[in-house]
């Protein structure tokens, strides 16, 4: 396998909730517990779960929008967690973001043309003369047509906003691009279309992805391997085919289970999850997914399961194994 | 026949023009059948909903048609007529549970309000009716949860509410938009199952409103699908999934990335986007993103043709016959 391009170590993210008198906090939300995983250079990394359970948090912290509570983001060799503000801000032109809703991630009030040359000239990273050739490359490069660089947002559909926004994260050149949700707000035949350029852009400029989302079938077009989350933690990472094909812990196996099928004729006995997710301000003890398990043994309020290796390549946190 | 929806036109008045948003739509429902109407945005099946209810806004008004319900049309039915019917014969569960319901009141007054709206009970016999329906829905330990607040509720629980208080009054017919459109994959799970058991348990009819063709395979006895408007595909589940016949429809199956998919083979993708309302291309509306557009496809709109039950509008199933009496 190529090097890695990125590894995050106990990753982990906390909101203060509330504050006593001293300003001590007295409920603390764990949007991110202690997440590791590595991602390869040329690699799409799915990451996958329900609302809630810090897929966008993760994702957030690697374009520095949040700064992690605790733990490493190591950018080839580089902990970026241990930078100081200015150095961190430089390495942000190589991990950049490509937002789920189009709608209100471009500026109304600026032309594309414009929102894809700013941060060009915002990183200093071609004379002014030359950006406008290179926007209309990138234009060209997600599918849209150069005289269409003086219009406003509004003037286009979603998924046509959509490829601004894509071509805006490519106009820095990043070795990495984090998709958090690309095509959920948008209509099926247009989340084709999207998924498509996404996957011939990452060939032709050799990107790397983190893709975020929450279902898992679109998730297993794009990436090689996947992630699960649930409540902040990883509960199952494995390469794609294995993930799919053999899913261990049982959140996954019911996750995959609710994806409706479109054959009718293969209406399949759902698993199908009493209750909702509990609040992350209180997660449960022992393992976080036993209030739902339909699994569930004497073992699982015991200690918290951590991610086990079970065959090569395939790590999985239940007790079960 | 519980509902039969004939030649339904509703249109929006623009300042730059008419918005033909539901353009002669016909079909009709049985006593607890479940009817799903799928399209992308814009193709009308929300209108289609609101319609049914009279529920639309301006500027949209109903331009023609009827909408027998039980053999009355619903259309020529006073505001106060209808206020009997809406809630209690039919009922409606919505897309977002988080603003469909009254944020400021609590969950059990909210059910009650229509209980004792259509059904002559004290409310001591309302509030018993609440709970039980709670109950039903698969709230845990209802009567407490009763007196919570709509924001103390989780999407999938507040969804759940909605359901209660629209199957209260035991209607006919239930009219879902999107009901798990806004829920993660686990509830909407529970959520058709629950929309699936209900339906057995009621013997009510179900207009499901959606975008997903899962849902649609998951849940329905019968599906129509919306293109701009116009109804381009009607067939059982089963007939359409097997044999899909309109382009629109085949693209949409083949769009969609499937589990079972073991290629790494480019996704299927339908060319171009959904036309613009106020210009709409001559003749068939899809023709500018078909695969198999031909020339009078941009000259004329195709009838809805019927065969073995399966209804198409596509000039690619015209018989021959038919074509030559098109040319004369």
């Amino acid at each position: 396998m190529s090097e890695v391009l990125i590894e995050v170590k106990n990753l982990a993210k906390y909101f203060n909730m509330e504050n006593d008198f001293f300003g001590r906090p007295v409920s603390v939300l764990k949007a991110v517990d202690d997440v590791s995983f590595q991602i390869h250079k040329g690699e799409a990394f799915g990451l996958v779960g329900e609302s809630g359970c810090g897929k966008t948090t993760i994702g957030k912290m690697l374009v520095n929008l949040y700064t992690p509570t605790r733990g490493q983001i190591l950018f080839e060799g580089t902990d970026l967690t241990s930078l100081s503000a200015e150095k961190r801000r430089a390495f942000c032109k190589n991990i950049q973001l490509i937002f789920q809703d189009p709608y209100a991630s471009l500026n109304p009030r600026m032309t594309i043309g414009d929102i894809i040359a700013e941060p060009i000239k915002i990183n200093k990273l071609l004379p002014k003369d030359q950006i406008e050739k290179r926007v209309t490359y990138l234009l060209n490069c997600v599918g849209l047509a150069n005289h269409q660089r003086n219009r406003y947002p509004h003037e286009f559909s979603g998924g046509q906003r959509q490829r601004v926004g894509i071509a805006r994260a490519l106009a820095v050149e990043p070795k990495l691009i984090v998709c958090d949700e690309p095509v959920s707000a948008l209509d099926v035949s247009i989340q084709a279309q999207v998924l498509n350029l996404l996957d011939d852009l990452k060939a032709e400029f050799g990107l790397t992805y983190l893709f975020i989302a929450h279902g898992l079938n679109v998730v297993k077009h794009i990436s090689d391997r996947v992630g699960v989350m649930y409540l902040g933690k990883l509960v199952e990472i494995a390469p794609k085919k294995e993930l799919y094909s053999n899913p261990l812990h049982p959140y996954t196996q019911a996750l995959l289970s609710a994806i409706p099928s479109v054959d009718p004729t293969k209406r399949k006995e759902r698993i199908i999850l009493t209750g909702d997710v509990p609040s992350p301000i209180n997660p449960p003890e022992g393992c976080r997914f036993c209030s739902r398990c339909y699994k569930k043994t004497d073992g699982c309020d015991g200690a918290e399961p951590v991610l086990k290796e079970v065959s090569p390549g395939h790590f999985v946190a239940c007790c079960l194994y | 026949m519980l509902l039969e929806v004939n030649h339904l036109k509703t249109d929006f008045k623009l300042k730059h023009g008419i918005v033909h948003a539901v353009d002669d739509i016909s079909f009709s429902l049985e006593k607890g059948e479940i009817l799903a109407i799928v399209g992308e945005s814009g193709s009308g099946k929300s209108v289609t909903s609101l319609s049914i209810m009279r529920l639309l806004q301006e500027p949209g008004h109903i331009a023609g048609g009827e909408i027998l319900f039980k053999g009355e049309d619903l259309l020529k039915k006073s505001k106060t007529e209808m206020q009997t019917v809406r809630g209690d014969q039919i009922s409606m569960i919505f897309q977002e549970p988080m603003t469909s319901l009254n944020p400021v009141y609590r969950i059990k007054d909210q059910i009650m309000e229509s209980i004792m709206t259509h059904m002559k009970l004290s409310p001591k016999e309302a509030l018993e009716r609440t709970i039980h329906m709670l109950d039903i829905v698969g709230i845990p330990s209802p009567k407490e949860r009763a007196n919570d607040y709509p924001h103390q509720m989780s999407g999938g629980m507040r969804q759940r509410v909605m359901t209660a208080m629209a199957l209260s009054c035991r209607p006919e017919l239930l009219i879902a938009d999107e009901p798990t459109t806004a829920l993660d994959v686990t509830i909407q799970a529970q959520i058709l199952d629950l929309l699936y058991h209900m339906r057995e348990k009621f013997n009510m009819a179900v207009l499901l409103i959606t975008h997903d063709l899962g849902v649609v395979s998951e849940a329905a006895d019968r599906v129509i699908v919306m293109y701009c408007g116009k109804i381009v595909e009607e067939a059982e589940v089963k007939s359409l999934f097997a044999n899909p016949m309109h382009p629109y429809t085949l693209g949409l199956l083949h769009s969609i990335p499937r589990l079972e998919d073991e290629s790494d083979e480019p996704l299927y993708m339908i060319k171009g986007m959904v036309p613009d309302p106020l210009h709409m291309p001559d003749g068939c509306p899809f023709s500018d993103r078909c695969d198999k557009c031909m020339e009078r496809c941009r000259k004329s709109m195709p009838e809805l043709i019927e065969k073995d039950g399966h209804k198409v509008r596509c000039f690619l199933y015209e018989t021959e016959k038919e074509e030559a009496q098109d040319y004369e």
